[in-house]
């Protein structure tokens, strides 16, 4: 369309040209804030990771701290923490991963099958508000539940002849009311992202297998679960890239950060939090961070890498 | 398959032909429809109980949660902790004022910010395009860790305490750049060639074309950018030690703990003393729903927006 425009004037067409490469230089200029805050921001850190194999001090700074090696990785890495921040990290990750996408995707599938439209919006509407709540308020809500005095749940079982759970100090209960809440948070979001899939998934597929004598299962087994597959493989890869980043909100604020749940749910983010704030080890914990971030990096790569191989189209770069 | 009435014609004849044959599929699909809507009525209260539970806190008396514990429906429906917020506002007006500020002043330079390094980023004659890419992308998959982006900020930057730092540390964010690019790249680029031949420069086209034909993206960036604004506490519990300038979200967490640090040393009796003072069950939670209340009415307006954002994000990755 472009050259059709311009094939009349040469000159014309060359001067557009000549512009193009001339603009070059302003579309530059327009990159250079935004890079430059990626720079002080992201790339500055990143500098600042030598820090973790040093011994940090805040009156000898980055430069005039002692060089300690690998000390920091030996220390954490042979510490009691190291295995259980692992476990419950990965763990924990690894259920919301499962329990996410079999949610979301089952809420999808349900909201697919109602007929009236007004009430897909008010369903969604509804599960969706969860979203927009930060973790400090999702922990007051958990609270309302769980206070060992006056908590809704306690008092029920009172009620009910029951005993009363002192919820805050038995790290038991904990990997489930995470659970609960992770998917409390996410499904209404995740099961949209999923709606959309399902609705963009051509019609006619459905007519020609209802008319070929297709049940509901089969057309569900053939064309609506491959229809939302790419994007329950992306949105897993990039779950699964970050299975060992957890979310700090969720583990910090809902548990109200009592050491006494830590043996289920202290994870490697509360852990960098904690002995940063806490114990003041800047290096240590930057450590803990470094061979987080590192572990991170390498899960997306390799994430990506699989999928690559298996379906193409959904690998992120 | 439960489309029927929304179908193209092709399905009408079919549709037809069935409905003498089958007189009672029709009654058995209604009864399915009831039994989806009954059990979306069922999932929708429970999403909702966690809200009504703070709410129906917030309107009790202090003394009969002391004596029954925390209930869904009020005994005796009570102001008294909403009037104790209300007389002693400067906190809370405060922490409102502060989070604010920074959602307003961070979100809209952020996204200005954002665009335009996206605008060029859309362009794909833009030469070193697939480095600038790699220079943002990076940022998404490793960081410096908590520990280093600290010591930037409070000993080179020496941003602590100060209001800047709820708002130059996220001014850029890859991910929303890559939603922005993904926006502009929709724009057909003859649009722009007029003006272009007309001699006006990038930056001019991006002001006067670009941004105004994007609205809907700009939309649902700057609601992704305005909603992790608002619901940040990470920032003020590591950066800020003055009182005057943390955030809504913080002093929400603040007083969790705060309250119950004062019930937990009430054998010291003058802290004994202060907690009877305040009804403090039910002005925590009144507090909560001062804080989170008004914006949970307003973000859920904006769904299509956020829903268009996450679906496109994705689906491109």
């Amino acid at each position: 369309m472009k050259t059709a425009k311009l094939s009349k004037g040469g000159a014309a067409h060359r001067r557009l040209r000549i512009l193009h490469n001339t603009n070059h230089l302003q579309l530059y200029l327009m990159c250079v804030i935004p890079l430059g805050l990626f720079f002080v921001f992201s790339y500055l850190p990143m500098f600042g990771i030598v820090i973790a194999f040093k011994d940090y001090r805040f009156d000898k700074g980055i430069f005039g701290s002692e060089w300690v090696g690998f000390k920091n990785f030996e220390f954490f890495i042979k510490s009691n923490d190291f295995l259980r921040l692992v476990r419950n990290t990965l763990g924990m990750n690894s259920i919301f991963i499962v329990t996410g996408l079999i949610a979301s995707i089952t809420v999808a599938l349900l909201l697919n099958e109602v007929r009236k439209r007004v009430f897909v919006k008010v369903y969604q509407t509804v599960l969706i508000v969860p979203y927009f709540l930060s973790w400090v308020v999702v922990g007051y809500m958990v609270y309302a539940f769980l206070n060992p005095e006056y908590g809704f749940i306690n008092s029920v079982l009172r009620r009910m002849g029951g005993e009363a759970v002192s919820w805050y100090t038995e790290a038991r209960y904990w990997p489930f009311i995470l659970t609960l809440a992770s998917v409390w948070k996410r499904v209404g979001m995740d099961s949209v992202i999923y709606f959309a899939a399902l609705t963009a998934i051509d019609q006619t597929y459905y007519e020609a297998a209802r008319i070929d004598g297709a049940n509901k299962w089969q057309c569900m087994w053939h064309i609506t679960l491959p229809g939302i597959r790419p994007v329950a493989i992306t949105l897993t890869i990039l779950a699964i890239g970050n299975i060992f980043r957890a979310d700090f909100g969720l583990f910090y604020q809902v548990t109200r950060d009592v050491g006494s749940l830590y043996s289920t749910t202290d994870v490697m983010d509360t852990y960098v939090y904690r002995v940063m704030r806490s114990l003041g080890d800047m290096s240590l914990s930057s450590a803990a961070g470094l061979l987080q971030s590192m572990v991170g990096l390498v899960m997306v790569l390799l994430t990506n890498l699989a999928v690559r191989k298996i379906e193409p189209d959904s690998a992120i770069f | 398959m439960q489309k029927n009435s929304t179908m193209t014609s092709a399905a009408v004849p079919v549709k037809d032909s069935k409905k003498p044959v089958f007189a009672s599929v029709k009654h058995e699909k209604k009864k399915r429809q009831l039994g989806l809507h009954l059990l979306f009525m069922v999932l929708c209260i429970l999403f909702i109980v966690p809200f009504l539970l703070v709410l129906s806190i917030s309107f009790s008396n202090e003394r009969d949660i002391i004596m029954t514990g925390y209930s869904f429906i009020p005994k005796h429906f009570d102001l008294a902790a909403y009037q104790y917020v209300f007389q002693n506002p400067q906190s809370v007006l405060n922490a409102y004022k502060v989070t604010a500020f920074n959602t307003v002043v961070a979100t809209a330079l952020s996204v200005f910010i954002m665009s335009m390094v996206a605008y060029p980023l859309s362009k794909k004659r833009l030469k070193g395009r697939v480095a600038i890419n790699f220079f943002i992308f990076f940022t998404m998959l490793f960081n410096g860790g908590m520990v280093p982006t600290y010591i930037v900020i409070t000993q080179y930057l020496h941003l602590d305490n100060k209001i800047w730092v709820y708002i130059l540390p996220y001014l850029v964010n890859a991910w929303h750049i890559f939603l922005l690019r993904s926006f502009f790249s929709t724009l057909p680029e003859e649009i722009f060639e007029s003006a272009l031949m007309d001699g006006a420069s990038e930056f001019r086209i991006f002001l006067s074309f670009v941004l105004p034909l994007s609205k809907p993206g700009l939309a649902t960036v700057t609601l992704f950018c305005a909603l992790e604004r608002w619901n940040d506490w990470m920032t003020s519990m590591l950066y800020v030690s003055k009182e005057n300038l943390i955030t809504l979200q913080y002093m929400l967490q603040r007083i969790l703990i705060n309250i119950q640090f004062l019930q937990e040393h009430s054998n010291n009796a003058a802290a004994a003393k202060l907690a009877s003072e305040i009804p403090s069950e039910t002005v925590r939670m009144a507090l909560a729903v001062v804080a989170a209340g008004p914006m949970l009415l307003v973000f859920p307006f904006f769904q299509k927006y956020f829903v268009k954002g996450l679906t496109i994000g994705a689906v491109k990755g």
